[in-house]
């Protein structure tokens, strides 16, 4: 069998019974084993549960039923609860943790028949774009082992880039899940804010996160969203809206289709390289029968600021739970105020401390208006200009970062840090569908070989099927990610 | 908006942070540097514009009051860092003398 398959072609053949989902499931756990030790995608492999699934989609199958994502492998950011199973954010407060439920949104792809292979690494509680950020573990971009993988969502990304999973499930609060993908040459969607339940995803800054799905092909990201997203109960921020089927009615050629090209993300500011590879991909899309027009969002440059308030703010609200009584670590002292402070100072990094002093001084009394209000204000400005470009072109194309992955350690300034999603911030503010596709690569000095970049595409509200239609038909044209392959991993000798 | 009167370590006991003195001053000239930053928002024309806590047009999402079954007591107290019975264990809230 060949688990370089695409989940479409995976679910075909177990629903075919060419192969069996416990065949599939075994497989790619060898795999794992074989190529993690350099990768460190997984924190965590949970080899039982995904054959407890296998043989449950065996017998679906066998017993006649046709499942979407049938024995599908899958991986999952540790951001996401699976009932039984460590959850830990990658972070030593939660380290241990058992989620007692699952997420809807990983309990809807189960019910199609994926495998959950495992739980991957992440900045800890999604707050970062290297996956350095991580507490628990190290995860190396399988194109260079000396650079990061990008992130939050780095473990995913790697996982599905290194041949690791099919699919993968990441979160994206600000370019979490199209930072990493660009940086690890596979496809990543955010969907539009409200399309995805965030029930069971431990929460970072609830107005921003979006579950998401990254793949090696647009039609197996569509199918992977289309299977999750819709209305949960659960979760009173999922829209009540149909979701269109997506996956089987995907374009070829971009005939009359407008695409926006910002006005303030001109390329002149990057590498020569990496401008060149751009400018193709926007006559690619030309050529494809698109006509490109000039879009204005004069606020985008106030993106990161924006941004870097309204998170941090609800992630200080958000992780007040983390406070030692209920679960995870505790630490105690002298009394119960010590004993949470002990407790925080202890169970987080350097970077979520960060975020919740910069969010508790953005809330607090006699700064909130001029912080926190002053931000969602400005909110209120870039979701207008968007909804204005919107009404000139059909998607918005730009790079999803304004470089291929760096080394490790490059970025020790947290503001450097920060303006690594400049192309990915305001589309998250506007709460907008948004996509990373490959559109090539650049080899800089010091690389150990090709790296990536990635294509940004973004749509209107709720635009997820044409969006995922005019990416469908740029990589079908374009097959940026059959040109390369990932070099040669180290075999297991010298695992972590 | 100015930058400079960041205090950290007060910032820091209304977040339950501890923080040894080297982090207060790390803190706290990173969070200077990131207050420089999101000063270009004073640039923003927002004095009549509307504050956005989220972009979905959502308003009130009711669902009928029934009962349901919740998460199981013996797997939740499985997680508690200390428990007695089937309760949490927690330190003492309430002084000695109040």
């Amino acid at each position: 069998m060949n688990l370089d398959a695409t989940a479409v072609a995976i679910a075909a053949a177990v629903n075919a019974r060419d192969v069996s989902a416990v065949e599939v499931a075994t497989a790619m756990h060898a795999r794992i084993a074989e190529r993690d030790g350099a990768v460190g995608a997984y924190l965590a492999t949970t080899g039982e549960l995904a054959l407890a699934h296998a043989q449950l989609v065996d017998a679906r199958v066998k017993a006649g039923e046709r499942l979407p994502l049938a024995g599908v492998p899958l991986a999952l950011k540790d951001n996401m609860c699976v009932a039984g199973t460590p959850t830990t954010c990658a972070s030593k407060i939660l380290a241990g943790w058992v989620a007692p439920y699952t997420a809807t949104a990983v309990q809807r792809l189960l019910d199609a028949g994926a495998l959950p292979l495992g739980k991957t690494n992440l900045d800890e509680f999604a707050m970062g774009s290297s996956c350095e950020n991580s507490a628990l573990g190290k995860t190396a971009n399988p194109w260079d082992l000396g650079r990061v993988p990008g992130g939050s969502s780095g473990g995913s990304v790697a996982a599905v880039a290194a041949g690791e999973a099919t699919v993968a499930l990441g979160s994206d609060t600000g370019g979490s899940i199209r930072e990493p993908a660009a940086f690890c040459g596979v496809v990543g969607f955010k969907p539009t804010y409200g399309r995805v339940s965030r029930y069971g995803l431990i929460a970072f800054a609830s107005s921003l996160d979006q579950i998401g799905p990254i793949a090696h092909t647009v039609e197996d990201a569509a199918l992977v969203y289309e299977l999750m997203a819709g209305r949960d109960p659960m979760d009173a921020t999922t829209v009540d809206r149909p979701v269109e089927a997506v996956s089987n009615a995907l374009r070829e050629d971009l005939a009359g289709v407008r695409i926006g090209i910002v006005r303030e993300f001109g390329l002149g500011e990057l590498e020569p390289a990496v401008r060149d590879v751009y400018e193709r991909a926007y006559a690619d899309l030309e050529r494809l029968g698109a006509e490109l027009v000039e879009v204005a969002l004069p606020t985008a440059d106030f993106g990161i600021a924006t941004y870097y308030l309204i998170a941090p703010a609800e992630c200080s609200s958000n992780l007040a739970r983390f406070d030692g009584m209920r679960y995870g670590l505790r630490v105690e002292a002298a009394d119960v105020g010590a004993t949470y402070e002990a407790t925080r100072a202890a169970g987080f990094g350097d970077e979520v401390k960060r975020r919740i002093l910069i969010g508790t001084y953005a809330l607090s009394s006699g700064y909130y208006d001029a912080y926190y209000v002053r931000a969602q204000k400005a909110r209120t400005l870039i979701a207008a200009d968007f909804a204005k470009a919107f009404s000139a072109c059909d998607a918005i194309a730009c790079p999803a970062a304004a470089s291929p992955a760096f080394a490790f350690d490059a970025k020790t300034d947290p503001v450097s840090m920060y303006l690594m999603d400049y192309y990915t911030i305001p589309m998250s503010l506007a709460g907008l569908p948004s996509l990373s596709v490959p559109c090539g690569y650049v080899t800089p000095p010091g690389a150990a070989g090709p790296l990536p970049l990635g294509l940004e595409l973004s749509g209107p509200l709720f635009a997820e099927r044409a969006l995922l239609g005019f990416a469908h038909a740029y990589e079908r044209a374009t097959r940026h990610a059959e040109l390369q392959s990932i070099p040669a991993l180290p075999g297991p000798v010298g695992a972590r | 908006m100015a930058s400079g009167d960041i205090d950290v370590a007060y910032v820091a006991k209304l977040a339950r942070l501890a923080l040894t003195p080297a982090e207060v001053e790390r803190f706290g000239a990173q969070l200077g540097a990131l207050l420089d930053h999101v000063a270009v928002l004073e640039r923003l024309p927002v004095a009549d514009v509307a504050a956005t806590a989220q972009v979905i047009p959502q308003t009130n999402v009711m669902r009928d009051d029934v009962p349901r079954p919740s998460l199981d007591r013996e797997t939740v107290l499985q997680a508690a860092p200390k428990r007695e019975g089937a309760y949490f264990r927690v330190p003492r809230i309430i002084g000695e003398d109040a």
